[in-house]
């Protein structure tokens, strides 16, 4: 029998290799079908109405003229009369018709009567949210020996003591919102079949999303298939069915066609997900050698109208200074609701705090490495020789130790200083439920049917990889089928839980198969099954290899019918765990900074990740690539830009949003850390950890360049101008 | 503005021949678009719309009959009509490049080109590089995993192959600045540029 | 986009017949690259569309006793690869900067330089003059202008190239349907700040185009300098172009112009002043860099404008005389 454990390390066959992602020239030639490009026969095009007005009350909201507009089929109202909207583009109607042109048209003539209310939007000043009574407490957790009575004066003395001894800075750090910005925005293809409703739809959550639309739709969840057989991003922002894709199926259903609703790119920045801000006030005290012994801060920000800022969890973040009081201050605001993006709260965590440890170091004018280092031990998880090690490499990869300078001592030339940074991250990353099943077909195919989706992380290669790996098959011979609700259910792709869930129930459902198949060719071998195995193509005796069948002769036992065998994986209840959870990176940052104009530019960046054990390295590597490519984003480029003014987001158009180009990254070079006892772990997940860490190094590289700390991210030139005295 | 007196000599203004013989007089005078399409349409120009009519489109060496108002942009289109959907819609304007087609030759966008302007003229999409042996571009970003959700990418791949017919022994520094008008989110610049390099060194 | 009718005449005399005397009911396509987008958002919402391009007339380059003409509808990446633009760095080099070969693929000089402000309260439908420059002046105005910004325009000219063509010297020839209509018009007077809603950002009426560009052949050392923050095709936060002309080691004339920083292309005759007897070196660079900004009014949120510009003035000077400019 074969069991289920991961062949030890240097033993795999497909595990660990580099091949193509199964659907990458489908994908790259245009052929592979996403939401947006499902195109039934009389379909009509829908779009929304976003509102125009950051916070009022609807009075009424008439599509009769848009139902007169030539071209437009159907329309109707999303919010009632005496509705309160909180935010600009919180959606009002939708409008389905012939083309493009005919709903903007429909759009443009819907009648609103809304009614202004005073809006507040503002979530970087404090002082302002107060005075707009915006504010309420979000959290206070002070950690202090068991014996202290008086906070404050303990507080007091220990910042009195590292003062004496050593360093005590104050400083203000912060990170602003920034959406999602999913190329392919969210929305559905909606088409009815008599009672049953199948949906494409952009989703992270093939499997659990049904239910959203059968229940508002009063009809039966087994009556909505959910496809989504490519989906173009989401980041976290794609778990729902969403009131504008159900209110689709609502005018498919009452037309009697097929209708597509993908929100258009200003609706989809406004409303359709954005990462919390967080700015933070903080006063850091350390010893000589820079390790912090205590830790006051309070921190502020906005997730939209409920106000839920950054957890304090995070704070400061993965070092955990023995005292430390952190009080954290929610500002509700009229702008867009957030949704879940890459590694919630880390990123923001990340940037409000190692920023802080990195300015320790330039206080005592030493190397942010060594700072870095000596903080080690108070690392929340049991990483710090993980760290350590980490640190000694990607060390190794930027040559830090020639390349360094103290913070603003770096030559300048032509106008240009460089500057080095790092920041270490953690995350979870366990495998999510997942069920599979798995075909072995009399003429030797192989099938994996799972629930799943694929994000653009490889899901459906990694299938395959275990799954051939399992059966000792190539790659290729393996044909995988995800993305329909129809299959067995598999969890949503969020937190890094995929590529370790759908291996778990793969490998499980594999190993089932191919037990099953073993079984009608030990006979003919004249062996106990327990004594063969799958290897290049064959099942062989173990042990003595010329005893054995091809695979396609294995199969041509089956008779009729296929070997069909389920995978199952539970977390916390399935045994034998082919996964493992925690995640542990270091990162560093080379910057070079245009004084005059406080232009930034990466030169080269090192991330050092572990995840365990490693499925596809080609894979991983594109994957830690884009992580930091989307960190130097929001490290340099994007955030949500709020009006005070008239409440708008000012700049929800691609060509205002800003982002980076394929010249503005410079070197990326990325480590796969898998040591034997990272790889012994099993599978972890690796979507969210590297994103975390670039906004702290790229921020902490730049100060190392500038001798001053730009204080919020992103770091424009405006910004960088402004700690310079020049802005 | 200040500081005109840098302009050059004004040689005067001499009328130009193409307005002989036009009623340039009577232009002056009424011109509201009504009477203006009358005239128009004497002298032979096709005012067409704004309801829709019909068009040759020229796509992928393949002639196409469609019915376009003249407001519907290419990508509307080749999308809804010819079923073409890997030019993709991402802005509003022609910033991300996601729209990316060879028009007469030239890598433009398809979400800012009317389909109108097309008339007679040869489109080339990312479809005409697939296929049962791809091209060389599609082929070099399956193997540098020059993509994540994909969504980008056959823009990105149209615009590479125009890069390159155009600069086909490229250097890594004439991508990294000639390739910026294609926008990714997940990140995937590092691996197109290799991609791209891959082709080079590939072509020579 | 709002329905409407759409020509593609062949002749200039057809073009003129087709455009309304009003302005918002005809527009041209020229390259489509904004005008499409805005009309996407129905920002703009003409009832008639005039694509220029199959006007043989319109497009192409040309050297004539003038100088170098350049048909309106000569797409930029066309212009920058013509020869004929060796001794135009400037205008190359801007059109290197735009970020994307697609946008100079499919732009064009006429539509470049009639190009709609920078502006997102414009972009949002706010109007030209957003509340007649209240929302500017009491909302987000980072981009905004830091020159002639008192009136109610405080947007920034959407052109890239004109800037460089006013340091260059060059002029539009502009027809119209009626005789007076038709003029040569140095690019330094094209440009105007718009005082209410009905009024545009140049001198045209709704039935006049741009035909071509002249750039005469004067001879000037040029360059140009974009301040941007990254590679793509984002509006650049400051820009400057310069020409000079240097006889005995001495600026013997100078045209400094700046870009993003006004409701039109800003010349600065200050700058000019500062140059002229001098050597071109980093510090009169630098001293002309701080005489052309001397007179900036920033709003509230964009003083760091003054510093850019003053960093762009710089840079294109020392480029357009060969120095190195320091920077990226």
């Amino acid at each position: 029998m074969a069991n289920i454990d991961w062949p030890k390390q240097g033993t795999a066959s497909v595990l660990g290799t580099s091949p193509d992602r199964l659907d990458a020239i489908a994908k790259a030639s245009g052929a592979a079908k996403y939401t947006y490009d499902i195109v039934p026969d009389k379909m009509l095009l829908a779009r929304v109405l976003g509102c125009p007005l950051a916070h009022c009350k609807v009075k009424s909201i008439d599509v009769a003229p848009a139902l007169k507009v030539p071209g437009v089929v159907a329309a109707e109202p999303m919010k009632n009369a005496g509705d309160e909207v909180l935010w600009e583009g919180d959606i009002l109607a939708i409008v389905a018709g012939e083309t493009e042109g005919a709903v903007a048209e429909g759009l443009k003539a819907i009648k609103l009567d809304l009614e202004p209310l005073e809006f507040y939007v503002d979530d970087a000043n404090l002082e302002a949210a107060e005075k707009a009574d915006r504010t309420r407490p979000a959290g206070r957790n002070v950690r202090t020996p068991d014996d202290v009575d008086d906070e404050d004066e303990y507080f007091e003395k220990l910042f009195k003591e590292c003062e004496r001894d050593g360093v005590v800075i104050e400083a203000e750090y912060g990170v602003n919102v920034i959406t999602h910005m999913c190329l392919e925005p969210h929305g559905s293809t909606c088409v009815w079949e008599g009672d049953k409703l199948i949906v494409y739809h952009s989703t992270q959550n093939v499997s659990g999303t049904a239910p959203q639309f059968a229940s508002p739709l009063g009809v039966a969840a087994s009556d909505v298939t959910v496809i989504c057989d490519y989906i173009g991003g989401g980041f976290g922002s794609k778990f729902q069915a969403d009131e504008w894709s159900v209110a689709a199926a609502r005018l498919a259903k009452s037309t009697g066609r097929p209708v597509k609703l993908m929100l258009d790119r200003a609706t989809e920045l406004k409303t359709a997900g954005n990462r919390p801000s967080g700015f933070i006030k903080v006063k850091v005290g350390a010893d000589k050698n820079g390790v912090v012994k205590v830790w006051d801060s309070h921190h502020w920000g906005t997730n939209g109208p409920a106000g839920a800022p950054v957890s304090q969890a995070v704070i400061p973040y993965v070092f955990d200074p023995p005292n430390r009081r952190r009080v954290v201050t929610s500002i509700s605001t009229n702008t867009g609701p957030a949704r879940a993006w890459r590694a919630p709260n880390h990123p923001q965590g990340c940037a409000m705090s190692q920023t802080a440890y990195d300015d320790i170091a330039r206080a005592l004018g030493i190397d942010s490495y060594d700072v870095f280092l000596r903080n080690l031990p108070s690392v929340t998880n049991d990483k710090a020789e993980v760290y350590a090690d980490q640190m000694k490499i990607a060390a190794k990869l930027m040559d830090w130790k020639a390349k360094w300078h103290p913070h603003g001592k770096g030559p300048e030339r032509d106008g240009v200083v460089s500057g080095l940074g790092m920041a270490i991250h953690t995350w979870g990353g366990a495998a999510h439920n997942s069920s599979c099943t798995i075909k072995v077909h009399p003429d030797g195919g192989v099938e994996a049917i799972l629930g799943s989706q694929d994000l653009g992380t490889g899901t459906r290669t990694v299938i395959a990889m275990v799954v051939a790996e399992t059966l000792g098959l190539p790659v290729d011979a393996v044909k995988v089928s995800i993305g329909s609700s129809k299959y067995p259910a598999s969890g949503p792709s969020g937190g890094s839980t995929t590529v370790g869930g759908v291996s778990e129930s793969t490998r499980r459902g594999a190993t089932a198969a191919l037990n099953m198949l073993l079984a009608k060719v030990a006979p003919k071998l004249g062996v106990d099954a327990d004594q063969l195995q799958a290897k290049n193509g064959r099942i062989e005796v173990i042990g003595n290899p010329s005893k054995s069948v091809s695979w396609k002769e294995a199969c041509s036992l089956l008779g009729m019918n296929p070997i069909e065998a389920q995978g199952n994986f539970q977390r916390g209840q399935s045994e034998n765990s082919l996964s493992s959870s925690g995640a542990a990176g270091v990162q560093m940052a080379e910057v070079e900074v245009d004084r005059e104009t406080g232009v930034v530019r990466i030169k080269k960046f090192v991330a050092v990740q572990d995840m365990g054990l490693i499925i596809n390295r080609k894979l991983a590597t594109s994957q830690i690539h884009g992580s930091v490519i989307m960190g130097i984003a929001y490290a340099l480029f994007e955030e949500r830009i709020m009006d005070n003014k008239t409440g708008k987001f000012l700049n929800a158009e691609l060509s205002d949003y800003k982002l980076p180009r394929l010249g503005d990254v410079g070197e990326v070079v990325v480590e796969l850390y898998e040591p034997e006892s990272e790889y012994n772990r099993g599978v972890v997940g690796l979507g969210e950890p590297p994103v975390i860490a670039p906004g702290a190094a790229i921020s902490n590289a730049v100060c190392n360049a500038l001798g001053v700390r730009v204080p919020v991210l992103p770091l424009t030139p405006a910004r960088v101008l402004a700690a310079l005295g020049k802005g | 503005m200040k500081d005109h007196d840098q302009g050059r000599g004004r040689s005067g203004f001499s009328r130009r021949e193409f307005l002989k013989g036009s009623s340039a007089a009577a232009a002056a005078t009424a011109l509201s678009v009504g009477p203006a399409v009358a005239r128009a349409e004497e002298k032979g120009t096709k005012l067409v719309g704004p309801g829709a009519t019909s068009l040759t489109l020229n796509v992928n060496g393949k002639d196409h009959q469609v019915q376009v108002e003249p407001r519907m942009t290419l990508l509307e289109v080749l999308r809804y009509q010819l079923k073409l959907t890997g030019a993709k819609p991402v802005a509003t304007d022609g910033s991300c490049g996601a729209a990316t087609v060879i028009v007469d030759g030239k890598p433009i966008s398809a979400a800012t080109t009317l389909a109108l302007d097309c008339k007679g003229k040869k489109i080339q999409t990312v479809e005409s590089l697939g296929g049962p042996e791809p091209d060389q571009v599609v082929k070099a970003f399956a193997k540098a995993d020059a993509q994540q959700c994909g969504f980008c990418t056959p823009g990105f791949v149209v615009a590479v192959r125009a890069f390159l017919d155009k600069h086909p022994n490229a250097t890594k520094e004439e991508i990294r600045q000639g390739l910026n008008g294609n926008l990714c989110r997940c990140g995937t610049y590092y691996d197109v540029i290799e991609a791209a390099l891959e082709c080079v060194k590939g072509g020579s | 986009m709002k329905a409407f009718e759409y020509a593609a005449p062949t002749t200039e005399a057809e073009v003129l017949e087709l455009l309304s005397p009003e302005w918002g009911k005809t527009e041209i396509l020229a390259g489509g690259t904004d005008l499409v987008g805005l009309m996407k958002a129905m920002i703009i919402t003409p009832d008639r569309v005039v694509n220029i391009k199959e006007v043989d007339t319109l497009r192409g380059i040309r050297r004539t006793s003038q100088g170098l003409e350049i048909g309106a509808v000569t797409n930029l990446d066309d212009i920058h690869d013509s020869p004929h633009l060796e001794p135009f760095p400037a205008v190359r080099q801007v059109i290197a900067g735009l970020g994307s070969m697609q946008l100079a693929a499919q732009g064009t000089i006429g539509g470049d330089l009639c190009k709609r402000p920078n502006c997102w309260y414009f972009r949002n439908g706010f109007g030209l003059l957003a509340k007649r420059g209240t929302l500017v002046a009491e909302g987000d105005n980072r981009y905004h202008a830091i020159f002639n910004n008192a009136g109610p325009a405080k947007f920034v000219s959407g052109s890239r190239l004109a800037p460089a063509l006013i340091a260059l010297g060059a002029f539009v020839r502009v027809i119209g349907p009626d005789p007076e209509q038709q003029a040569e018009i140095p690019l330094s007077e094209f440009y105007r700040t718009p005082r209410d809603e009905n009024q545009r950002e140049n001198v045209l009426l709704p039935s006049q185009l741009v035909a071509d560009v002249v750039i005469p052949d004067l001879g000037l050392a040029n360059a140009a300098y974009e301040v941007k923050q990254g590679c793509g095709p984002e509006v650049p936060l400051a820009a400057a172009a310069a020409a000079l002309r240097i006889e005995g080691g001495r600026v013997t004339d100078a045209r400094v112009v700046l870009g993003q920083v006004a409701p039109t292309p800003w010349v600065s005759a200050d700058a000019r002043e500062a140059l002229l007897g001098q050597p071109v070196n980093e510090s009169t660079a630098e001293a002309a860099a701080d005489a052309a900004v001397r007179s900036a009014t920033p709003l509230s949120h964009n003083a760091y404008k003054v510093q850019l510009a003053r960093v762009a003035v710089k840079r294109a000077i020392l480029r357009a005389a060969g120095h190195q400019t320091g920077g990226f």
